[in-house]
């Protein structure tokens, strides 16, 4: 394995504009939904609206009849698939199989014809009758029934005498707190477009994982893999819904093979809803024990969340007290509700964003209890080695972020009293938390090419979803190889590329750079076997030695986690502002400051923190997807009912990045940054309305009312 | 969407005309909801009438008034010079109404036409919802109804009306000019909007095929020390939680005489004529302003989820009264 | 049902077609005249990925009947940059990383040079409040503002385009 590139560098570390800039300003880049093909139908689904059932009877003679109508797709006529397994797929149910209902959204026809107009005409067209059965889609109703989940973490886990810490710690906070389910609603809808050659098929497909789509599609069709070739050129934004592969793909691929003729599905924003999976709500249970001092005792942790009766999802919420404070006794639990919904997925950022809600609120009670500062607290405890595993952290500057961040924001100045600083009816509150977030690494292969300009190609199938990836590669290559980053391109999201692992878990830079870097640092040997100087023009070198390109690949693997705890870290102070009156609290300004390994590109780095940042605003103030427990689905299946922030919601937003290299997580010694800045901030605002207000808030997301003294 | 025509009214009364021989035509003019609402198959016209062609978007002050013509739109009459001097409620409730782009093309008609935001009404699908489906029930008044009414609701519906301008229109005491068959007739705001009893399907008094021309909105002594505050969770690109318009006219640190309505908590603008009446005659004082808007509210009727809408209604009153009085 | 013929002038080109009266104006551009840089966030008005300038002004080609436009002028992402030149507005976009996955893109930036223009780039939380019916999930807003700013700087320097 290849160590840490030596300085000094010229691209790696060094912010950089994002290569396909032009392509994105200017209206050219091309996503899933605006591939173009002679011939094309138009595909929308007819969704079941009961939560459980039986389909009695379905009508689609008026949509059959409809003008331009080519197939109305149903259970009935629907070729029967293979199931898929999960992963690749999101959800072991596949529509359109057999007359049962098992949540509401669920498709019960995909209406194809000419036109889009006609299509979505003949969809409403569709008349179901159903034989309904009970059902209950509210977990909070029957926690007693909660289950052990299985899903890819422990559920449990334990060391030392919980029990007997917090019954003899002189401060014990013991509190629930819940947050709200949520929605991805990444601003492009899922979106397919299939086309049938020969028995071959080319799926342009708005995912996170062009090769689980490839996988799923492949099983489900019963045909080979080397038959299906998956592309992704830009997708616009994923946050876990295109991560897995849901029904929508599958079923496209499979209509376009019955009408022998382009099919283009694209998913309505009300679909959304129930196409791809959601965040969980949480019930949270904290049962904390620490010293005067506010040293900790123990911490136990128990989270509760709602997942489909056919498939385990398990969000961690218990995830990051495994890892967070030293405390010589910690226990963490999860247990699911089986519920008539569809199932959970990952979402932006999974487990430990959601954790660290619950765990950083009981945190700021501990430090009002004890009487002592907040961010004191934190340091008090911290975890030199994960206090579960006994492991040593691959790296962790969190105590760097602490300082470098509280500094930025001014926290020494704060005085702790609730309601302590106001503007006129303002009342101004300051609230930190830390942030944690675990570590997700996957193979990956790479070629790099350099061709006879002297321009290097970089071939690698991942995915560009808004990371920066298109850049972030570029500057790994240009590096190793001394070229100018204009001078390389990348070609990526496309299954006849290296493959690599889908574009999630904060991975790709880690993964597909390490895999980038030593196909990069290959092919600089190779050159350098032919004779290449420092600095010298790469294509000059192949000329001398007669050739037109060359090429090596490269791979990453990352082994085991071995001997080392992996996470990022980061601390999150923030600034609210609450009218006296109208008590909707409102962001002021926030600053965090992160350990996260090696910043790659700092320009692209930034705003993708930020942008996580922006989604802790959601989460703490306006995110909640509530279900009407009556009628068994989501009230709002909008954007306009499922507020996300806007851009008069969001303040300035500080970035500091520790200097940090973990050889350990990857040669490149980056880590990953995609989720951890949407963890902490939620509970540093809740911290800050409490700081503001007085009012302890322990249900996300925070309403006025609960203000509304 | 159900299959339409498309049809272009040339003038008025054509327009008029167009839809009096067809109980199926529906006019359009912003399109900001009926091409919701055809996308979601809340209407199904068999004929959509298109009257942007009409001369109707002027915006004039005279010493009488406001007059607007239903085509003016959103984001015109609130960068009216006239407007923004002499009915600053107008500019405020308009300016923080939906965004930019929707209010570059949703015309006042339209806006005092929108329909309730009930998330139920607004499905992608059809659900009990007496206002869509006249006898499907209602869903919220058991249901989800943390954003419906405290006040004039019936157990057919208990939805409330969206309009940031209809309800600054109502405090400004505005009335609509409408061209039916029999001619024009103007309609006092506040005799614009029904309540639901059990009809909840019909929002106002408009019969089918006439057409709002404008809106006439009187220079009266409170409309100058006029304003509207909105409630809302999202900073931005949202609807109210609850809302007030005040139009005060003071003598010396006196009221002399205010119009009060409210949004967001009735299936329309709620005039609170009960704390106008005890509000005549105080000083701008917070507190003596807060006990007599705290009265106006003992007919407040509140739903499971929405009790809160009362006390945040209030202060948001008391909020408006102290901005239009230049205490905030 | 008929078809409607009309006549839609994009970006400077004048296209005779036959429509369905259903279409909108976001689906007309899109899957008639393959213009497919203005997107479909939402398709009810609530998140400004169609943003597109209609005679001038910025509206959501959404929540628009395509047939309602004839005559008027329609200019969409692609007609923004001036002979491979781009806009300001889309240069300043790129420099200040405002955007990232750039599905959002299109419309945040038609929606930004309307907003310079109508002289609601003034200060930052001018800008925050104009620009707030554009949604971006990615969350790129501080760099947005940014971009706005600075564009609306060089767009004063510049005779107006
Ligand atoms: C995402 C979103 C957010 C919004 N936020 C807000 C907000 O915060 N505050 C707010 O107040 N509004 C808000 N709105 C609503 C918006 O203001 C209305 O959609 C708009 O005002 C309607 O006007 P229009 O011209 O587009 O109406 P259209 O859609 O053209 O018509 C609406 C109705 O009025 C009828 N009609 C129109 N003109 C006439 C006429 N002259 N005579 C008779 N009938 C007529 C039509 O037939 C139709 O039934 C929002 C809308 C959206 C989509
Ligand atoms: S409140 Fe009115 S609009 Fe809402 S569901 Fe009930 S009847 Fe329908
Ligand atoms: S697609 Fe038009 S506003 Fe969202
Ligand atoms: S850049 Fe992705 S939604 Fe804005």
């Amino acid at each position: 394995m290849i160590s840490v590139l030596a300085p000094p560098s010229r691209a790696i570390g060094v912010p950089h504009e994002r290569l396909d800039g032009k392509e994105k300003v200017s209206g050219r880049a091309c996503y899933a939904a605006d591939t173009p093909a002679e011939r094309l139908a138009y595909g929308v689904f007819a969704l079941a609206n009961i939560p459980r059932g039986r389909i009695a009877q379905l009508d689609v003679g008026r949509a059959e009849h409809a003008a331009g109508v080519l197939r109305i797709f149903t259970h009935e006529n629907m070729p029967r698939l293979n199931p898929v397994s999960s992963p690749p797929a999101g959800q072991s149910l596949l529509p359109l199989q057999s007359d049962r209902i098992a949540y509401e959204g669920q498709p019960i026809a995909l209406a194809v014809a000419a036109t889009l107009e006609q299509a979505a005409h003949a969809a409403s067209l569709v008349r179901a009758e159903y034989e309904r059965e009970p059902f209950n889609v509210d977990f909070r109703t029957q926690l007693e029934r909660a289950v052990e989940g299985q899903s890819f973490f422990e559920s449990d886990t334990r060391v030392g005498d919980v029990e007997r810490e917090l019954a003899q710690a002189p401060i014990r906070i013991a509190q629930r707190y819940r947050t709200a389910d949520r929605h991805h609603c990444a601003m492009e809808p899922s979106a397919t477009v299939a086309r049938w050659e020969n028995g071959s098929l080319t799926l342009d497909d708005a995912t996170q994982y062009v090769w689980g789509v490839r996988m799923a599609v492949a099983q489900a069709l019963d045909i080979a893999p080397e038959r299906v070739r998956v592309r992704s050129s830009y997708a616009g934004g994923g946050f876990g819904s295109k991560g897995y592969v849901w029904p929508h793909q599958v079923l496209t691929a499979a209509a376009a093979r019955e009408l022998e003729r382009p099919l283009k599905v694209v998913l309505t924003r009300a679909q959304a809803f129930t196409a791809h999976g959601y965040q969980t709500a949480s019930e949270q249970a904290l049962d904390i024990g620490a010293e005067r001092d506010g040293t900790l005792r123990a911490v136990r942790a128990t989270s509760i969340n709602p997942t489909s009766r056919f498939d385990d999802y398990v969000e961690y919420c218990a995830l990051s007290a495994r890892s967070l404070y030293a405390a010589p006794a910690i226990e963490t639990r999860h247990r699911v509700v089986h519920v008539d919904r569809s199932t959970p997925t990952p979402m932006r950022a999974p487990h430990d964003g959601v954790a660290m809600v619950g765990l950083e609120i009981a945190m700021d009670e501990l430090a009002y209890e004890a009487g002592i500062d907040s961010l004191e607290l934190r340091l008090r405890n911290y975890a030199q080695r994960d206090p579960t595993t006994g492991k040593p952290f691959s790296s962790k500057e969190l105590r760097a972020c602490y300082r470098l961040a509280a500094e930025r924001f001014g926290w020494s100045g704060r005085n702790p009293r609730p309601g302590a600083m106001r503007e006129g009816r303002v009342r101004i509150g300051w609230g930190m938390a830390t942030a944690l977030m675990g570590t997700f690494r996957m193979p990956a292969s790479a070629r790099v090419t350099v061709e006879s300009d002297g321009r290097v190609l970089i071939e690698a199938g991942t995915q560009e979803i808004g990371t920066g990836v298109r850049t972030i590669m570029p500057q790994i290559a240009a590096d190793v190889l001394g070229v100018p980053i204009e001078q390389v391109r990348i070609a990526l999201g496309d299954t006849t590329l290296p493959e690599t692992g889908g574009t999630f878990g904060s991975s790709t830079t880690m993964s597909v750079g390490s895999a980038v870097l030593d196909a990069a640092t290959r092919l600089r040997d190779e050159l350098r076997e032919l004779g290449a100087h420092e600095d010298e023009d790469l294509g000059a070198v192949l000329s001398r030695s007669g050739r037109t390109s060359l090429s090596a690949d490269g791979a990453w693997s990352p082994g085991e986690e071995g001997d080392f705890s992996m996470h990022t870290f980061g601390a999150v102070f923030a600034e609210v502002r609450v009218d006296e009156d109208l008590p909707i609290p409102r962001v002021s300004r926030v600053v965090g400051a992160y350990s996260a390994g090696r910043i790659i590109n700092p320009t692209t780095a930034r705003s993708q923190i930020q942008g996580g940042m922006v989604w802790g605003i959601g989460q703490a103030l306006l995110e909640e997807s509530s279900m009407d427990p009556t009628l068994g689905r989501y009230l709002s299946k909008n954007l306009a009912g499922y507020l996300v922030p806007a851009n008069a919601d969001v303040p300035e937003l500080e970035v500091i990045f520790a200097e940090e290299v973990d050889a350990h997580a990857s040669p490149l010694g980056a880590k990953g940054i995609g989720e951890l800045g949407a963890v902490g901030v939620a509970p540093a605002i809740a911290n800050a309305v409490f700081h503001a207000t007085g009012v302890r808030v322990r249900e996300l997301p925070i309403r006025l009312e609960m203000l509304l003294a | 969407m159900h299959p339409f025509e498309y049809a272009r009214a040339g003038d008025a009364a054509g327009a008029v005309a167009a839809l009096a021989g067809d109980p199926e035509a529906a006019f359009i003019a912003g399109g900001t909801e009926l091409v919701n609402w055809l996308k979601d198959g809340i209407e199904r016209p068999g004929r959509v009438v298109d009257i942007n062609r009409l001369p109707l978007g002027q915006i004039e002050a005279t010493s009488a008034g406001l007059r607007i013509g239903t085509l003016a739109r959103m984001s015109d009459v609130a960068a009216h010079r006239a407007v923004r001097s002499g009915f600053p409620a107008l500019a405020e409730a308009l300016e923080r109404s939906a965004s930019a782009q929707l209010r570059n093309m949703a015309s006042m008609g339209g806006n005092l036409l929108q329909r309730t935001r009930c998330p139920y009404f607004r499905a992608e699908t059809d659900l009990p919802c007496n206002k869509r489906r006249p006898g499907s029930g209602c869903a919220a008044r058991e249901g989800l109804n943390r954003t419906h009414a405290i006040f004039g609701w019936s157990d057919a519906c208990v939805a409330t009306h969206p309009s940031d301008a209809a309800v600054a229109l109502r405090a400004l005491e505005a009335s609509v000019r409408v061209l039916g068959r029999g001619g024009e007739r103007s309609i006092p705001l506040a005799d614009f909007y029904r309540l639901p009893g059990d009809a909840p399907e019909r929002d106002t008094v408009l019969e089918h095929g006439e057409l709002i021309v404008g809106i006439d909105v009187p220079a009266t002594p409170r409309a100058r020390r006029s304003w509207y505050v909105k409630v809302r969770e999202r900073a931005s690109y949202e609807f109210a939680l609850v809302s007030a318009a005040v139009a005060l006219d003071l003598d010396g640190g006196r009221i002399r005489e205010v119009r009060i309505a409210l949004g967001g908590v009735a299936p329309m603008p709620w005039p609170l004529t009960e704390a106008e009446r005890a509000l005549a005659g105080l000083p701008l004082e917070r507190a003596a302003l807060a006990r007599a808007v705290d009265g106006a509210f003992s007919e407040a009727r509140p739903l499971a989820r929405n009790a809160f809408k009362i006390a945040l209604a209030k202060r948001t009153v008391v909020r408006a009264l102290e901005i239009a009085g230049g205490m905030a | 049902m008929t078809l409607l013929e009309t006549t839609l002038r994009v970006n400077g080109t004048s296209r005779r077609l036959e429509i369905d009266p259903r279409a909108t104006l976001l689906d007309a551009l899109r899957e008639r005249l393959g213009l497919m840089g203005t997107k479909k966030g939402c398709d009810r008005g609530e998140c400004g990925a169609c943003t597109v300038h209609v005679n001038g002004r910025r509206v959501l080609s959404c929540m628009t009947l395509a047939a309602m436009h004839e005559g008027d002028e329609i200019t969409t992402i692609e007609g923004l940059a001036r002979e491979g030149t781009l806009h300001p507005v889309q240069q300043a976009f790129i420099e200040h990383d405002a955007l990232q996955c750039g599905y959002c893109t299109s419309g945040q930036i038609m929606s930004a040079v309307a907003c310079v223009r109508e002289g609601h780039a003034g200060d930052e939380d001018e800008i925050r409040e104009w620009m707030s019916g554009n949604l971006c999930r990615c969350g790129a807003y501080p760099n947005i503002v940014a971009a706005v700013a600075a564009a609306a700087q060089v767009m004063e320097q510049h005779a107006p385009i």
